[in-house]
């Protein structure tokens, strides 16, 4: 199981799983966009009871939280991916191990913030 | 090491590419001792090479923009007083520069991304198609940054 080892930061612990995640989650924001730019378009004069009254519907809300972990899920495989082409040791040398972990820590604790930082803010609405 | 009468492939730095050759004789016109080069940076990249790369980047620049993303939803929602600070806010133009800048990032990253979900499913990954859709996408990556700064900048 040595390709066991490379794959220990990645979402799933397995490339298929993950090129399939960043996918799914990236189809998901893809509507959720297309939704956003819909209500932005049939409402060009947008006051805060209209933006308040979109987020406050139930279904809106569900699909605001499921796209905000597509985007946590995403975001953590795109950076994944990132970290383990760029930062190296062909291109950092033996401290590549440290800086790798340190990146991809950021990466999840800024992460984990959006997350509940989202749920926040859709909760209080 | 390969039998001499083979035909070995080799690589070129000249022509940017791979090419394999096949000919015969071709062994004696060509010595595969040559040097190999494969320095990305020395290498001419084709275009779908830069797409995909500012696809990585403009990832990374959306990854950090969610901050301010989210702090606009937060004002946004929050109360009356924070959706009206938003527009105070984008009164400025700097302020403006910035989430245009982020919103374009994330239009490039979605229209270079739907690029590769599309060759996923086998279409356009082909050297001339792949080329031709990575023009497509500078091309409606310009243009819906243009767009977004036309929402941005409606009185302009």
């Amino acid at each position: 199981m040595a390709g066991r080892v490379s794959s220990v930061s990645s979402l799933g612990r397995s490339g298929l799983y993950d090129w399939m995640v960043q996918r799914v989650s990236a189809v998901l924001m893809l509507a959720y966009i297309l939704f956003l730019v819909i209500v932005l378009v049939r409402t060009p004069d947008m006051q805060y009871a209209d933006w308040q009254a979109i987020f406050a519907l139930t279904w809106v809300k569900i699909f605001s939280l499921i796209t905000l972990l597509a985007l946590c899920a995403h975001a953590w495989v795109g950076m994944w991916t990132i970290a383990t082409d760029y930062l190296t040791g062909a291109m950092l040398g033996s401290a590549a191990t440290c800086i790798r972990f340190g990146f991809q820590s950021a990466c999840l604790i800024v992460l984990l913030a959006y997350f509940v930082w989202g749920v926040q803010i859709l909760w209080s609405v | 090491m390969l039998p001499p009468k083979l035909a070995t492939p080799y690589v070129t730095a000249r022509g940017g590419g791979l090419k394999t050759c096949k000919q015969e004789g071709c062994d004696n016109a060509v010595k595969d001792k040559r040097p190999v080069n494969l320095d990305l940076g020395t290498i001419r990249l084709p275009l779908a090479a830069y797409t995909s790369i500012l696809h990585r980047i403009s990832g990374v620049i959306v990854f950090i923009g969610i901050a301010i993303l989210l702090w606009l939803f937060d004002l946004s929602l929050g109360s009356e007083d924070g959706f009206n600070t938003i527009r105070q806010t984008l009164d400025s133009f700097m302020a403006r520069l910035v989430l245009w800048g982020i919103l374009s990032a994330l239009a490039y990253h979605l229209v270079a991304g739907i690029r590769h979900l599309l060759m996923d499913m086998g279409i356009a990954d082909g050297k001339a198609s792949g080329t031709n859709s990575a023009r497509l996408v500078v091309v409606v990556g310009i243009l819906l940054i243009l767009v977004l700064g036309g929402w941005l900048w409606p009185a302009v």
